[in-house]
């Protein structure tokens, strides 16, 4: 059932995407803006930790996932380290994700080269 | 040329433009987005069972699925793909990571400093800055609410 | 000397003549309808450069080898060469030309870029200003891509009212006497922006410009479009093309005998959404289709617009909208009147 829930939230997530980007003519970088301000929101607000309980990756895994990664982490930080842990928090939630993706990119960017996609 | 607002004009644009096929996009993207999670899922699985604790589970699933974008991306086929998955390619962590390695791998041909470096996070910048301004914004909020 | 204008239009008493011309292409290209219009197609699009850039202008060179070849002329024997692209600051030009020794004429009219420098050139000739003065623009896919949306690698879904970038090359030598197809007319046209401001749907916002250039050539000729073989546009594609009609149908104007090259150049299977675009669009379907059928005869007078959308990436950003501007010459296969 683990992998049918993740299957069917991580679809569903991405279909509320595709229609935001149909229907409000907003562009691809605004939609992923607003999915990870929004992911911080729903997960302050304690919404969205019990979808991740439900549906794991189906959660974690789009971009709503990423915002909430950065409010837990900032809770964790303020917690222990009061107001510098607003400054911190964030950054080392997320700093995983883009770390590997930085490295992942300059790895890619010594190996591969810009294709034509005609 | 008879006078035509551009008011008008606009109304005569958007009903002369073909609408985009919403329900084809739709389930593109459902099963898409819903495969690249269920991948997820399994990765998630796999790395808990190769001994992981949860929260390095996590951090291994997303990068494994951030290795892995960059490697389709590399090879070709992400953007292939997100041609028609649309949404179902961008949402996903695997979409942000092909934000930050497709940049890299177009402007090498400027630099590795002014090429690579510095367009890197072109696409994906935004992303990072609205999610660490806005879990600032929480943390505020939490350390106020602490000191009441 | 005699004054030749008349409205927005130049009427030349002894039309030049597009003696030569050539057509080159892309992949794409290649696999599309008009496969066999092109002098030279290059399944590879990179065409060995390591750079898009490199290889746009590498599609110049060739397509001016190829003109040259057919001309059976040397390049100092060229007085002009008027190009342009779709690069910022012109470079796939400029760079062409620092390998190629003759005076050089920089244009840019973005998609309108062919017939403003077929028109120029033919303007040069009938002024008794130049005797061999060649026309040349250019599109490349790869480096239109990278400068005006984004890296060729990032994923993402085409609007069903984008078009593709056309990789290809087209340029014309203009003579002042000759077998014709003689270029007859010149109108260029004015600026017009209707508030289009979607990026992704140019058609759209070149149309009222190409209207506007009908309706003034129109005037000034005391012609109706029934006279034409055919109206050709340059790249509005599916969209820009239904506006146009709707546009004209308001002025009580009907093209019977409307094409787009846009719309001529690919397939509708071949992905493309909206159709084609790009300087190189409108460039490689006149010297590959249009000035060939007036040569053979299959046709006998046409009127041929480019049309261009005049914003960079900067103007976008700032939420500006998009002007646009449509050049048009009048081709015919016969020097004098033969008025249908």
């Amino acid at each position: 059932m683990n992998y049918f829930w993740a299957f069917v939230v991580g679809g569903g997530l991405c279909v509320v995407g595709q229609l935001l980007i149909d229907l409000t003519a907003m562009t691809p970088a605004r939609v992923l803006v607003g999915y990870v301000t929004a992911g911080v929101a729903l997960s302050a607000l304690g919404l969205y930790g019990p979808l991740v309980d439900f549906a794991g990756a189906g959660a974690t895994v789009p971009l709503l996932g990423f915002g909430h990664l950065l409010a837990q982490g900032m809770a964790e930080a303020v917690a222990q380290d009061g107001l510098a842990g607003v400054l911190t928090g964030g950054f080392s939630a997320a700093a995983g994700g883009v770390a590997a993706s930085l490295t992942a990119g300059f790895a890619a960017a010594l190996l591969a080269r810009s294709k034509d996609q005609n | 040329m008879k006078k035509i607002s551009p008011a008008e004009y606009g109304r005569m644009a958007r009903r002369a433009s073909p609408a985009s096929a919403l329900g084809p996009n739709c389930l593109w993207a459902f099963f898409t987005g819903g495969s690249i999670c269920l991948v997820g899922e399994v990765l998630s699985i796999l790395w808990r069972s190769a001994g992981l604790e949860e929260e390095t589970a996590a951090l291994a699933v997303s990068a494994s699925l951030i290795f892995l974008s960059a490697l389709f991306t590399a090879l070709g086929w992400y953007q292939k793909l997100a041609r028609r998955a649309g949404a179902g390619t961008l949402v996903p962590i695997t979409g942000f990571a092909n934000a930050v390695v497709s940049p890299a791998i177009e402007f090498k041909c400027e630099g590795l400093v002014t090429g690579v470096a510095a367009k890197m996070f072109v696409i994906a910048g935004p992303v990072i800055v609205y999610g660490i301004l806005a879990s600032e914004v929480y943390g505020l909020l939490l350390w106020l609410s602490s000191l009441l | 000397m005699e004054y030749c204008k008349k409205g927005d239009t130049l009427f030349f008493p002894r039309p030049p003549v597009a003696a030569f011309y050539a057509a080159v292409g892309g992949k794409k290209e290649g696999e599309g309808p008009l496969h066999d219009c092109f002098d030279r197609l290059f399944e590879d699009n990179s065409l060995g450069e390591d750079t898009w850039e490199k290889s746009e202008s590498a599609l110049q060179r060739r397509c001016v080898e190829t003109l040259l070849q057919k001309a059976k002329l040397t390049l100092d024997q060229l007085d002009f060469l008027l190009a342009g692209d779709l690069q910022n600051q012109c470079t796939a030009s400029g760079y062409t030309l620092r390998g190629l020794d003759v005076p050089f004429v920089g244009l840019y009219g973005a998609c309108s870029t062919m017939t403003e420098g077929l028109g120029l050139a033919a303007a040069l000739v009938a002024g008794g200003m130049a005797r061999r003065a060649a026309a040349l623009a250019s599109s490349h896919f790869c480096a239109a891509e990278r400068q005006f949306r984004g890296p060729l690698e990032y994923g993402g879904k085409r609007t069903p009212t984008a078009q593709w970038t056309v990789t290809g090359a087209g340029s014309v030598l203009v003579t002042p006497e000759g077998n014709g197809p003689f270029i007859r007319a010149v109108t260029f046209g004015r600026v017009r922006d209707y508030q289009i401001t979607d990026i992704s749907n140019m058609g759209a916002a070149m149309a009222p410009a190409a209207a506007e250039t009908i309706l003034r050539y129109l005037a000034d000729s005391g012609t109706k479009p029934e006279q034409f073989d055919a109206i050709y546009t340059g790249d509005l594609g599916q969209v820009g093309s239904r506006l146009l009609a709707q546009l004209l149908e308001r002025e009580g104007v009907v093209l019977p005998n409307h094409r787009d090259c846009g719309l001529m150049i690919y397939s509708p299977d071949q992905d493309v959404q909206a159709g084609g675009s790009g300087c190189g669009c409108s460039a490689s379907v006149l010297a590959g289709l249009v000035l060939p059928e007036l040569r053979k005869g299959r046709q006998r007078r046409v009127l041929f617009l480019s049309t261009g959308a005049l914003m960079s990436q900067t103007t976008f950003l700032q939420g500006e909208s998009i002007p646009g501007v449509a050049h048009l010459v009048e081709l015919s296969a016969t020097p004098k009147e033969e008025w249908k």
